[in-house]
């Protein structure tokens, strides 16, 4: 029974009972590379905010007409409504699965940043939720009317606006992680916060679909993915702590 | 110099006042054991002893400094099991272990194959976890204490999916943890068989 | 030194004695205020030469609105320092506020689509001032729906916290957009050029403002008291304050600093 206990005191005695090198780079690159692999391996869930999206934003046209000049002016609306709704649908996948098999805590307890570590996943989910939207966007501008001198600005909108809106659904999602798998209470605190990026961005499409400069919205996004950035990891990780008691 | 303190220790949860002025002093070498029926706050204990429920009053104090007043430099040193496993059903054993360590040291691969060995589950190393036992699940998260060398350790409710064997192991492992110097926090219905010294019990009502 | 009187005031025992003495201070500065403020609106104050009569209706929804907006502030700040000094009454007020802060929102959007009806023609017109209010009232829903998500007190105190404070922060940037949107396709505004120049339209304009706050500050003051009264009712100085007999569950420890240890849970080995 205690053969093995040479090799247990082998094992024990090679890890350092206090401080050994490791830093919040190194945990954060393992949380985003374990992330990614999940993803890859359970790959249906990952693509189902990206099928929403386009579902979503064919309903518009089937609703209306097939007028591509008609299309036109809806299109900004029927983008950014679908990538708002998309991104609800995804956030979802950010804390609820973590939290449930308990690797969410292990995040809390590692001595590390939690914040840092927060930050590192939902980067990871904007990579998986949010670019392929607007990877996609090129696609569905195009389907709903918008002319293809329209298409970089379009992406430029989706890729500025698709990051405030992770992060924001990021506090969301960890203010309701313990709560039934309804998601209307989720949706109700993450969209008027949402609202902001909606209006800018539907903005800039429309601007850049009629051929006009898009610089001020275009800034006014930048500036709110930066207030995102910058202060949405403190309320993520207050939310998930709260969350996890 | 490995010690853990707590005093007068108060929560409710919601209206329930679960714990209601828990004391105790364990020292490096020692192992609390927590016993109570369920529902008593065995669970709800050990969490507020890792500082992830808040504390209505009373101080937790590792090796003399308060928890609470810097949690990295607490968390560093410690390593929780719960009742769930902590481990990602579509990874790998391995994937896992080098997952967990990583957060905590950096690790050579022999010392991810060691630990498989000791907890009795080196041939389930690269099969994912969802393929495995529940008890073989539970192996491969004692292995993962064994990586990320933490001087406490807090168990919920250890031995639980284990078979005799597997009981054994666990006793073994807390053993020698104990006789490096480290101390252990364990919930536990069942007895654990560690020699009385080494052993405080802690009963909560 | 100044900082004694914010932690006494922050102990629930001492905010429930004291707040007993102001309400009524409050109540009737309320009434008065807002009876005089009504009288001289709706009587006194000249009709508006482009409007007519119906332009009174600001007399009740300009206070409302702003004190929406307050109210989500006050709400927002003293969740804060529930949350950073960990006090419970700061928490209480927080929770009293929501109700409070969504009632005068449903009040200015109700009072601002009567006022829209003879101005424009419809009950909505999607006007930024409305479309704000209508957002903010959406941020009160989602306040109170969290809330009522966590069964413990302190965790849903706790978590609405986070939100409030998100929310205060996104407030002016919602508005800012709104109003930014609605510049672009020349929507209506409620109080746009020309707004209140004449002293006989603002006197009673600032008098309801004035009124409106005390009317919050009284009702805020009973609420808390009843929030403070169910979150502390096992408590010892509850039945001091009532003069009824001591409770008979365990005794609720906390800020009110009566620690209890009713069974000894500990066994030193």
């Amino acid at each position: 029974m205690t053969a093995d206990g040479g090799k247990s005191e082998a094992v024990a005695s090679q890890a350092p009972a206090s401080e050994a090198p490791r830093s919040l780079a190194g945990a954060a690159f393992a949380v985003m590379q374990r992330d990614l692999r999940l993803a890859l391996r359970r790959s249906g869930d990952t693509l189902q905010p990206l099928g929403f999206f386009v579902i979503v934003t064919t309903l518009f046209p089937l609703a209306l007409q097939p007028d591509l000049s008609l299309l036109r002016d809806i299109a900004p609306a029927a983008l950014w409504v679908g990538a708002l709704l998309a991104s609800l649908l995804a956030l979802d996948l950010l804390f609820r699965e973590d939290a449930q098999d308990g690797t969410l805590e292990q995040l809390a307890l590692c001595g590390l940043p939690f914040t840092g570590l927060l930050a590192a996943k939902t980067a990871v989910h904007w990579l998986l939720t949010g670019l392929p939207l607007v990877v996609i966007a090129p696609l569905i501008a195009t389907a709903l009317g918008a002319p293809a001198t329209a298409v970089p600005a379009i992406v430029a909108a989706l890729l500025l606006g698709t990051v405030a809106l992770s992060l924001i659904g990021a506090v969301g999602a960890g203010l309701t992680m313990g709560m039934k798998r309804n998601g209307s209470l989720m949706a109700l605190l993450v969209l008027p916060l949402a609202v902001p990026v909606l209006i800018f961005g539907a903005q800039a499409t429309a601007l850049a679909i009629a051929g006009e400069p898009i610089a001020a919205p275009l800034y006014l996004l930048g500036a709110m993915a930066v207030l995102a950035v910058t202060l949405a990891p403190w309320a993520v990780a207050a939310a998930v702590r709260i969350g996890l008691e | 110099m490995n010690e853990l303190t707590a005093d007068n220790l108060h929560l409710w949860r919601g209206e329930h006042h679960v714990l209601r002025g828990v004391s105790f002093e364990l020292h490096g070498g020692q192992c609390l054991q927590v016993t109570g029926a369920n529902g008593a706050g065995k669970t709800t204990l050990l969490r507020a002893l890792c500082a992830l429920v808040p504390l209505e009053s009373g101080q937790v104090r590792w090796r003399g400094r308060d928890v609470a007043a810097d949690r990295g430099a607490f968390h560093a040193q410690l390593d929780y099991l719960g009742h769930d496993n902590a481990l990602k059903a579509d990874l790998t054993a391995v994937e896992n272990l080098r997952f967990a360590a990583r957060l905590k040291r950096r690790l050579n691969p022999a010392e991810i194959t060691a630990a498989l060995e000791r907890t009795g589950v080196a041939d389930s190393g690269s099969s994912l976890l969802r393929r495995l036992s529940a008890g073989q699940r539970r192996r491969v998260a004692l292995a993962r204490l064994l990586l990320t060398g933490g001087a406490l350790w807090v168990l919920d409710e250890p031995g639980s999916n284990l078979d005799q064997r597997g009981q054994a192991l666990l006793a073994e492992l807390i053993e020698a943890h104990l006789s490096t110097g480290g101390a252990a926090v364990v919930a536990t219905h069942q007895a654990l068989a560690l020699p009385a010294p080494k052993l405080l019990p802690l009963a909560l009502q | 030194m100044s900082w004694v009187w914010f932690h006494r005031f922050g102990s629930p025992p001492h905010f429930y004695r004291l707040s007993r003495r102001l309400v009524p201070w409050f109540a009737w500065s309320a009434l008065v205020v807002c009876v005089a403020g009504l009288i001289d609106g709706l009587v006194f104050a000249p009709p508006d030469f482009r409007q007519g009569d119906g332009y009174r209706i600001i007399f009740v929804h300009v206070p409302a609105a702003l004190l929406s907006l307050q109210v989500y502030v006050v709400m927002a700040a003293s969740a804060a320092i529930g949350l950073i000094w960990r006090m419970k009454v700061a928490h209480a007020v927080a929770a009293s506020c929501a109700t409070l802060g969504a009632s005068f929102t449903v009040v200015a959007l109700g009072t601002g689509m009567l006022w829209g009806k003879p101005m424009w023609g419809a009950y909505w017109a999607w006007d930024p001032r409305l479309t704000s209010e209508l957002l903010l009232l959406f941020l009160y829903l989602g306040y109170m729906g969290l809330r009522s998500g966590f069964d413990d007190t302190a965790r849903a105190d706790r978590a609405s916290a986070v939100l409030a404070i998100v929310g205060v922060v996104n407030v002016p940037i919602i508005h800012y957009s709104v109003v930014w949107w609605n510049s672009l396709h020349q929507g209506s505004t409620l109080i746009g050029a020309g707004g209140i120049a004449v002293p006989s339209m603002w006197v009673p304009l600032v008098t309801m403002i004035v009124g409106f706050e005390l009317y919050f500050i009284a009702l805020l003051l009973i609420r808390t008291r009843g929030e403070i009264l169910r979150r502390e009712r096992n408590a010892h100085w509850i039945a001091e304050a009532l003069g009824a007999p001591p409770p008979t569950a365990p005794a609720y420890g906390g800020a009110s600093g009566h620690p209890a240890a009713h069974r000894p849970a500990v066994q030193r080995g």
